[in-house]
Order: structure tokens, then C-alpha cells, then sequence
């Protein structure tokens, strides 16, 4: 199989410091990548790599054997913060149709294609309804949504999400993981975390950032993880890893 | 009353207050939701230092305060794109150098007579043809950049950092906002004064926003609204003999008093 998304001697830093050293990472189509680490470990660099943000220094980063920068719109990018601008007087259909990428825009207003395509995003992520709706009279949960269905409005092959339940309740938080399962039986899905419980339950594939990248793939034994206390260790997750076994945990 | 209208300067006056509204509310609909308001402040105030010179080397008004609040806003647009934490101090600083450079320039100026008060507080009715020939042209600057553009403008100005990841150009975006916000503060002064211009660019505004949900009725509303004001405003001013700006930013301060009050006893 030909990954979707390959990451080659990937090195960066800022200024002096050594932000990610030798990266290296092969993601299949339809895996559930979630990207953990400490603080300041490098994940958001990483992400912003992926994204284009940062000019790549050193390494290559391809989507599909093609320069990830030549082929941005195979990505679809659901930001951390959901909750910018709640004030600003503008519908849900029309931040959807933000998702499309500048060169195959209509000159003039909304197109039939374009709004169609909107509702049916809408639909796939289960709130179709509030397509005329002001975005700010959206819940938390909602609103998370809407950013899914922005991202997946030109139809990518990756979704990217960072942190995407740092602004929603627990309840919602789990809503959401449902929905990215729901959806990667199409598409490959990257989360960014440190929410690790609650991302193991979903996820085929962890890597572990601190500078380096240790990946693990944990399809087969997923079911090892008790997530059932909505609260888990990062250490004992990474002794699990490593030894392959489970040992009691202090925190 | 009707006899009024007869008079040339009271037509010049009332069609440049039409106008004036369009640019005010589409213009301030884009400078509250980019909330930019402390920056337009900051140019018109600066355009004050070309007003000044305009005076002293007997230039027209306009063009020396349009050079002079466009620079300031290419240059705060460059500094906000590059230094956005120090942006507050920048426009602090172009403000009071901008109106000190003008009131130097208007000491310089020998045997100076023009009132000085007519451009703090504007002059409505003093507008002439090449007035309206100014704003006519700036009107339909607006409405074409705003018609060909508004999606890119919506995007930059609702999520800039995911409108630059899906190619739209940000930066220029940004800067062409704040240049037609100069611009208008500009036109605005001769109509309610730089010290008043605020008033007009958010008071309607934020009536508009609570009672719009796009962001195209938001620019609507904000013009029906700053029409209204003008209207009321130059009728009591011309009736009273009230200074024309100051008569219209309190119409449409009672108008939001109003306005808020009704929201208030809505909500309870």
C-alpha cells in the first residue's frame, strides 16, 4: 500500500533550538494517527510543517509521493480554537464555504454547487439543520462541527485536527471522537493531543513526540487499554507500549 | 420647509450625506469585525498632519489628508503583520505625531484664517462639488472591491489564519480594508470632523451587527441606520443652528440608547 502521508528526515528548530530531530513517519490510507507528547515537544511544529505554516528546513514531507505544499487541498484542517469571533454576523453554510480553496472559487457570490455541497458536509457531520443559523448561536460542540465540515468541504484525503476538544465538555468531547470514527472509514484522520484516554479508544496508530518520534501501531491490541475511568496515565500508556504489558500506575 | 432643498448647498449637503452612509456602513462593518476601530481612530486623527500641510503649501485638503491617513495606514498595516503585540503603541504614537504635525504646519501658515473647528467637528454643509466628486468615486471604489472580493474579505476578516492556509491573500486583504478605511475616515471629516468619525463608524455599526446574520445585512442595516442619523442630525443642525457633526453622533447616540434599552427589556 502507498501511504497517504510520508515524513522523511524531518528536522527543524528555531532560532538555536532543535524543536524536531530526524522524523520519520509512513500513514496509510483510512489510519487513525493520534500525535501525543509533552508540552513543547514539537507537535504543533510538526503540524504547522504539515500544514505549510513553517517552510520545511530539512527532510521532505509527501502527501500521495507529492510535495506536501503542492497538495495543501488534500488537507483538511480543524484548528484548535472553535471559539473566535462568535460575535461576527455570519452563517454556518457561509463559514463552511470557507473550506474551499481560493482557485476553484466562484467569482461572484454563492453557487448552486457550492451550497449544495455545504448542506451535504453539513449532513455528514449531523447539523445540517443549522446551515442558515448565526454561527454564534451554535453550542461549543456544534461549532466544533461546523469546522469539521469546513475542513472536509474540498473533500480532502487527510483531516488534521488539533486538540479538537479543548473547548467542549466531556459528553461532547466523546461525541465528536464518534464522529472522526464515523468518518475515517473514508478518510485518513490525524489527531493532535495530549487527551491521550480518551484517544486510544479510537486511534490505530500513536506516535509519540518529544523531539523524536517513537511511533506505535496499536490496532491489534487496542482493546488492552482500559479507558473505561475516563482517566489514563501517560506513563502507564508508554510503559504499555515499550514492555508490551500493563504495570500499576502512581498518579 | 421644502423650500430648503432649493438651496445648492443644502442639495450638496444632503447628497453627500447619502453617500457618506454607504461608505460609513460598509466600511464600519468591516472595521468593528476586524476590530480595527482604535487603528481608524489613529488614522484619522493622523490625517490631521495633512490637513495641516494642505493648508500651508495651499493644497486641497483632500489630498493632503488622504496621503496622509493612507501612509499612516500602510504603515500600520505593515506593522501589524509583522509586530502585532506593539501595534497599540504605533498607533498611539502616529496619532499625536500626525495631529502635531498638523497644528504646527497651521501656525506656520501666515495670516491664517480658516476655522479650524470646521475640521474637528465637520462642516456639512459647506460641502462642494468636487466634495461629492471625491466621495462618489471612493463609493464605487468600496462597492467594487467589496462586491468582487467579499468572500475573500469575509474570510480575512472572520479566520485570517484559515483563510491564509486556504490561499487567500491575507496581507493584501488586510492592508486594501485599511486603506478604504482611511480613505473614508477622510471623506467622514468634512462631514462630522475627525474627532466624531468614530462615532459614526461604530454607532451604527453595532446596532447592525445585533440585528444582522450575514455580514453583507450587517453593511445594510449600518448604512440605513448612519442615512437616518445624518438626516435627523442635519435637520435639527440646520433648524437649531447646531454644528452638523456633533448634532448627528448624538441623534445617533439616543438612537442606540434606545436601541439597547429595547434589547434590555427584550431580554427580561
Amino acid at each position: 500500500m502507498t501511504p497517504i502521508l510520508k515524513i522523511e528526515n524531518l528536522s527543524y528548530s528555531y532560532d538555536k533550538q532543535i524543536a524536531l530531530e530526524d522524523i520519520n513517519l509512513s500513514i496509510n490510507p483510512k489510519d487513525f494517527l493520534a500525535v501525543i507528547g509533552p508540552n513543547g515537544g514539537g507537535k504543533s511544529t510538526l503540524l504547522k510543517l504539515i500544514l505549510g505554516i513553517n517552510k520545511i528546513q530539512s527532510g521532505t514531507i509527501t502527501i500521495e509521493g507529492k510535495e506536501s505544499t503542492l497538495c495543501l487541498d488534500k488537507i483538511g484542517y480543524v484548528p484548535q480554537n472553535t471559539n473566535v469571533n462568535t460575535d461576527f454576523p455570519i452563517k454556518v453554510f457561509e463559514v463552511v464555504l470557507m473550506g474551499y480553496t481560493n482557485h476553484k472559487k466562484s467569482l461572484f457570490g454563492y453557487s448552486k454547487n457550492e451550497i449544495q455541497r455545504a448542506h451535504e458536509v453539513l449532513k455528514k457531520v449531523g447539523i445540517e439543520n443549522f446551515a442558515d443559523n448565526k454561527i454564534g448561536s451554535l453550542s461549543g460542540g456544534q461549532r466544533q462541527r461546523v469546522m469539521i465540515a469546513r475542513a472536509l468541504f474540498a473533500s480532502p484525503k487527510i483531516l488534521l485536527f488539533d486538540e479538537p476538544t479543548s473547548s467542549i465538555d466531556a459528553k461532547g468531547q466523546k461525541k465528536i471522537y464518534e464522529l472522526l470514527k464515523d468518518l475515517n472509514k473514508e478518510i485518513t484522520v490525524i489527531v493532535v493531543s495530549h487527551d491521550i484516554s480518551i484517544i486510544l479508544k479510537y486511534a490505530t496508530k500513536v506516535a509519540y513526540i518529544n523531539r523524536t518520534l517513537v511511533l506505535h501501531d496499536i490496532k491489534m491490541d487496542e482493546n488492552q487499554f482500559d479507558t473505561s475511568n475516563e482517566h489514563f496515565c501517560e506513563v502507564e500508556l508508554l510503559n504499555l507500549l515499550h514492555n508490551g504489558s500493563k504495570k500499576s500506575c502512581s498518579c | 420647509m421644502l423650500e430648503v432643498l432649493s438651496y445648492g448647498f443644502i442639495q450638496n449637503a444632503l447628497i453627500a450625506g447619502v453617500l457618506l452612509s454607504i461608505c460609513a456602513g460598509i466600511i464600519g462593518s468591516l472595521i468593528v469585525v476586524n476590530r480595527m476601530v482604535f487603528l481608524a481612530g489613529g488614522i484619522a486623527h493622523t490625517s490631521y498632519g495633512g490637513i495641516g500641510m494642505a493648508i500651508y503649501f495651499g493644497l486641497p485638503i483632500f489630498l493632503g489628508a488622504s496621503v496622509f491617513a493612507v501612509g499612516a495606514a500602510l504603515l500600520l498595516a505593515s506593522i501589524s503583520l509583522k509586530q502585532k503585540h506593539r501595534m497599540d503603541t504605533f498607533i498611539g504614537l502616529i496619532w499625536a505625531v500626525g495631529m502635531a504635525i498638523g497644528v504646527v504646519f497651521v501656525d506656520l501658515t501666515p495670516g491664517y484664517n480658516v476655522d479650524l473647528m470646521s475640521y474637528l467637528f465637520g462642516s456639512i454643509l459647506a460641502v462642494n462639488r468636487e466634495d461629492l466628486y471625491f466621495i462618489s468615486a471612493l463609493l464605487i471604489a468600496i462597492l467594487l472591491v467589496v462586491s468582487f472580493w467579499y468572500r475573500d474579505i469575509l474570510a480575512v476578516s472572520y479566520d485570517s489564519e484559515y483563510a491564509s492556509l486556504r490561499g487567500v491573500n491575507v496581507k493584501l486583504f488586510y492592508t486594501l480594508v485599511l486603506v478604504l478605511s482611511a480613505l473614508t475616515v477622510v471623506v467622514s471629516i468634512k462631514i462630522v470632523g475627525l474627532i466624531l468619525v468614530i462615532a459614526l463608524l461604530t454607532i451604527p455599526v453595532y446596532m447592525a451587527e445585533k440585528l444582522s446574520s450575514t455580514l453583507a445585512s450587517m453593511m445594510f442595516i449600518s448604512s440605513i441606520f448612519s442615512l437616518l442619523f445624518t438626516l435627523i442630525g442635519l435637520y435639527l443642525s440646520y433648524t437649531y443652528n447646531l454644528t452638523s457633526g456633533a448634532s448627528i453622533i448624538l441623534v445617533a447616540a439616543l438612537f442606540l440608547l434606545l436601541f439597547l434599552s429595547i434589547n434590555s427589556l427584550r431580554h427580561h
